[in-house]
């Protein structure tokens, strides 16, 4: 089966005044990819995201969603994707469904399709039965699994998540991990995972080590192991950031 | 992109923000409290020291209370748009906003929804207040309660879009009392929502140059004029300019490459 792009960045740059924040970015993330986006904080993660998402705008470089350039085609690019925020972005006054149902009306889902999308994606979390519950009443993990289903309704190609995991407890990380990596490999879905929790990574996945703005290492995870000469990710992860900081 | 995506999208955020209001009981009440108490106690107890000449569209002596009713409307209506603005701000801070930014669909028209949503608020705490008022006996023609639904529609989206303009420059919450100092007192104050122009150029010319101009006073007058069923050309095309100049500067204030957004930083 021949594996479509869903991201590729080339040659991004971008600058908070004149602090570069990211320099000179370039990869792909191809469909039944997960790809961690590995990197300590203020390494430009959310930065980078801001961009991909068009919340944000770079004057150096490229962001394509499958093809679409998000600056020139940015509706046909977004999409094509689906976000999960590292801050909780639901209404917490709304219940489940009401959040799910803006959601699928901002991407133009009719009633009917947008209600079985919903009940698909809450059913597959286990949250159907809640769906009547305001999300205040939900604890952390069922919020992010409502925020999961809800980046998932429109169908889009690439998932991208910004450290979904973080204030979780362990079963609620595990079991969002687990799901995730699922999604990518029935669905064949593409996911840029933010993340500075190293045991969320399968042995399957590709990484992206970014500090201070630049790549310091991409490819799966024997390539990075290899390439850093080093027995496990944790030791790979400080030997490419913790070299830079001394 | 097909003309029913964006009546869904429009409908979606027009819905979520009626139905927050709705449920959101406190919001709503003090949304009403603030100009009755103007109305109650305020007009009241100025009645006896304001003496009011016969002045368009009033074809008679009126009380005190009967001409500060518009300005209470236009009140409710400022207020609103920056209660909307205050919200954006928060919505942003807390990433609400991000899920509305990165859907689908040209940015300038989620604006304008979120600017409808906005106004269809404020329209309903209009009527409320007005349904109050007529127990106190301020009375305008029917019709003139039908006269005013377009002109609160344009008042409230110029208004609306000052408090999205001034929400794309707000870097936080906190910097949000500035606005209530700098903006909406001013211009609340320096209108003809309290008092006529010739009397406030009895005591300042200048203070009645700047109110003249105000385009709050202009959208007052609109909807003073439309309650008693006339139009008020002048001040129409000033509310519609105002409103068209504050929506193109929110819309540059929100566009990634040329707005604030890029300036705030971080995220």
């Amino acid at each position: 089966m021949s594996l479509q792009t869903a991201l590729s960045i080339e040659n991004l740059s971008f600058s908070y005044g004149g602090k570069k924040a990211l320099d000179q970015l370039g990869f792909s993330i191809n469909s039944g990819e997960c790809t961690l986006l590995l990197g300590p904080n203020g390494a430009g993660k959310s930065t980078l995201f801001s961009l991909i998402t068009r919340l944000y705008d770079s004057h150096e470089g490229q962001i394509e969603l499958c093809g679409f350039n998000v600056k020139q085609q940015t509706r046909q690019a977004l999409a094509k994707l689906g976000v999960v925020f590292q801050q909780t972005t639901l209404d917490m006054d709304l219940s489940v469904m009401q959040n799910l149902r803006y959601h699928t009306s901002l991407h133009g889902l009719g009633r009917k399709v947008a209600l079985q999308r919903i009940q698909q994606e809450l059913e597959r979390l286990n949250m159907y039965e809640r769906r009547f519950e305001k999300i205040r009443q939900l604890n952390g993990g069922h919020r992010r699994r409502v925020e999961i289903a809800r980046a998932l309704l429109h169908k889009p190609a690439l998932l991208l998540l910004d450290e979904p995991t973080v204030g979780l407890d362990v079963p609620s990380r595990l079991a969002i991990v687990e799901y995730v990596h699922q999604l990518v490999a029935e669905e064949k879905l593409a996911v840029l995972w933010a993340s500075h929790l190293i045991d969320e990574i399968y042995p399957e996945d590709h990484l992206i080590v970014l500090h201070k703005g630049q790549i310091k290492a991409k490819g799966t995870v024997d390539e990075v192991l290899q390439t850093t000469g080093t027995m496990s990710i944790k030791d790979a992860f400080y030997s490419l950031t913790q070299g830079e900081q001394a | 992109m097909s003309f029913l995506h964006y009546w869904r999208a429009m409908w979606g955020i027009v819905g979520r923000e009626l139905w927050r209001f709705v449920t959101q009981r406190e919001r709503f009440i003090s949304a009403l409290v603030r100009p009755l108490v103007w109305l109650f106690v305020f007009a009241a107890g100025f009645r006896a020291a304001l003496g009011l000449a016969i002045t368009p569209p009033y074809e008679t002596y009126i009380l005190y209370e009967v001409y500060i009713t518009p300005g209470l409307i236009g009140m409710i209506q400022l207020f609103n748009g920056m209660q909307s603005s205050l919200s954006m701000v928060y919505d942003r801070e807390m990433g609400s906003m991000r899920i509305l930014m990165v859907c689908p669909l040209p940015r300038w028209f989620l604006l304008l929804s979120k600017l409808l949503a906005g106004t269809g608020v404020s329209i309903l705490q209009v009527y409320v207040f007005l349904a109050i008022a007529w127990f106190y006996d301020i009375h305008a023609p029917w019709q003139g309660y039908l006269w005013i639904m377009p002109t609160l529609l344009l008042s409230g989206l110029m208004l609306g879009a000052l408090g999205l303009l001034l929400s794309s420059f707000i870097k936080q919450l906190e910097n949000f009392a500035g606005v209530m100092n700098f903006v909406i007192f001013p211009m609340f104050f320096m209108s003809t929502a309290l008092y006529p122009l010739w009397k406030m150029k009895e005591s300042s010319v200048f203070l009645s140059k700047l109110a003249e101009y105000n385009p709050f006073s202009q959208a007052v007058e609109m909807i003073r004029f439309a309650l008693y069923e006339q139009f008020d050309q002048h001040a129409f095309i000033y509310t519609l300019v105002a409103f068209l100049l504050f929506m193109a500067a929110a819309i540059i204030g929100y566009n990634p490459s040329k707005g604030m957004m890029v300036k705030k930083g971080g995220s």
